[in-house]
């Protein structure tokens, strides 16, 4: 039963985004369209990640250094564990986690909103393609921004600890430092953007998918936002096993 | 001209519409009434195509909406306007950028000649310097105005409306009315409006279908509504005391009530 149901709604999710992928009906409106969704998507999503990230990135430091003191590892390893836990998960996986409660529901409460105000049967009388309208500039917005967002979620992250060492004695700014740069690995910068624009796709799309098929009133709309949150995060922790797999192996 | 012919819809089993037959005429206001759940919404939405029935034929000017491919359905559309029930306005744009909205979207005018064809379309509304208002900050009737307006603003040959005088208060209705029905008789729409407002009905009815349990039960005008035997079509349009005593008034006299 749950197998057919699955399948059913991503049979559904498939000939949604079908329509969503098609050439806009004006170039011209799309690139507006865009560009409004990435600063309300994106820009507006910086100064949650900066405050997210700095906390975390403060935290991971602290925790690696309790719990990796020890005489046979070097006290540098707190800055590299850091980095690394920074650009392998954190600022990737965990942060578009909380980026599918802030910007998923947001998308799944807005196109709800206009499904059951039937705003969107009025672009469709117009003769306007709703998904593709709606949800390509969503979707192409926030999945262009996203690398932005992981950029400053790694500086941050990278910064809070440095604000440990900084302002701690657990450990020393010029170890925190040289941790940070020993042993650093290009490909995990590349590996984290990868996923994160996986990642923002499917943050994006299935949270837009939910919204779209709203019936009833705003309790609906509510209900439609919960699942659009939770079946991104199922989404986004499954993709991260198998990019994982791919990507590092 | 719209024909429905023999139209037929069902939802999970039960069928909403059997067999419904319908003419709406060209520069004239023709409604749909009938109770709560008779089936007239599905009947509209069929008539615009968000719903497809499972048999019938609706001819747009002898052109069959169900046989359609999708880019004839597209370029169909942009003759149409349709009032939504709740105005359906985008909550992220003005008043001004509701109206340019489908200008924007088909037209190859310039931003100027947008511009000023919105606002030409709001004046005709009667609706003048709330521009840059969003539709929160207006009140239901301005709304529904707003929402005429952008129905209009493509020179629609089909305008559809869809409850068009629910949550108004009773002088705010009539406005509504005598705007859609200036507007239908000036630019020669084929209007089809969606109503169980009795005002409407015999204000403006000039084509009134009756729908009754997703059957067509009756077909006349204003002044026919008077002189009917349907016994359901009496029971759903006198029902109040004022109406009865407006119908005999109006047999009595055989004129409407000035």
């Amino acid at each position: 039963m749950l197998i057919t149901k699955s399948l059913t709604a991503f049979g559904s999710y498939c000939l949604f985004m079908r329509r969503v992928f098609y050439v806009p009906d004006k170039w011209k409106v799309f690139f507006n369209r865009t560009i409004f969704e990435i600063n309300k998507l994106g820009v507006d999503s910086i100064p949650l990640v900066m405050v997210i990230s700095i906390f975390i990135g403060a935290v991971i430091a602290i925790q690696m250094q309790l719990n990796i003191s020890s005489p046979l590892i070097p006290s540098y390893s707190v800055g590299l564990a850091t980095r690394d836990i920074v650009l392998l998960e954190f600022s990737n996986s965990i942060l578009c986690l909380i980026l599918a409660g802030k910007v998923g529901s947001n998308i799944a409460s807005e196109i709800g909103t206009m499904r059951v105000t039937e705003q969107i049967d009025a672009l469709e009388i117009m003769g306007i393609n709703s998904c593709n309208y709606l949800v390509l500039p969503k979707v192409v917005g926030f999945v262009l921004f996203m690398p932005v967002l992981v950029a400053f979620c790694i500086a941050t992250s990278l910064f809070g600890g440095f604000a440990v060492a900084l302002f701690t004695d657990i450990i020393t700014v010029s170890r925190y430092v040289y941790g940070l740069q020993a042993m650093f690995q290009e490909w995990y910068v590349w590996y984290g953007i990868i996923k994160s624009v996986f990642f923002a796709f499917i943050i994006s799309s299935v949270s837009s998918y939910f919204g779209y098929y709203v019936k009833g009133g705003a309790l609906d709309v509510g209900k439609a936002s919960t699942n659009a949150v939770v079946n991104s995060s199922i989404l986004i922790l499954l993709l991260d096993v198998v990019l994982t797999k791919l990507l590092l192996q | 001209m719209i024909e429905v012919k023999n139209v037929t819809k069902s939802f999970d089993g039960k069928t909403i519409l059997h067999n419904v037959s319908a003419t709406f005429e060209t520069g004239k206001t023709n409604l749909i009434i009938g109770q709560s759940g008779s089936g007239k919404t599905v009947l509209m939405k069929s008539v615009v195509g968000l719903v497809k029935p499972e048999e019938g034929e609706i001819l747009f000017d002898g052109r069959d909406l169900l046989k359609m491919d999708s880019s004839q359905i597209k370029s169909l559309r942009e003759e149409i306007g349709m009032l939504f029930q709740g105005s359906a306005l985008f909550d992220s744009e003005t008043v001004l950028g509701n109206v340019m909205f489908p200008l924007m979207m088909f037209t190859k005018m310039s931003p100027g000649e947008i511009k000023d064809r919105a606002q030409f379309c709001l004046e005709r509304v009667n609706l003048k310097g709330a521009d840059k208002k969003y539709p929160s900050e207006i009140s239901g009737g301005m709304q529904k105005r707003v929402a005429i307006a952008r129905a209009i603003a493509l020179n629609p040959k089909y305008l559809f409306c869809d409850e068009p005088n629910s949550g108004l208060d009773p002088k705010t209705s009539i406005l509504i009315d005598e705007l859609l029905s200036d507007i239908t008789h000036e630019y020669n729409i084929t209007t089809v409006i969606n109503t169980h407002d009795m005002n409407s009905v015999l204000g403006i009815g000039e084509n009134i279908i009756f729908i009754k349990n997703g059957q067509r039960e009756w077909v006349g005008d204003m002044k026919e509504i008077y002189k009917t035997s349907n016994e359901a079509l009496n029971e759903f349009v006198f029902a109040t005391d004022l109406f009865q005593k407006v119908k005999k008034y109006v047999i009595a006299n055989e004129r409407p009530i000035p």
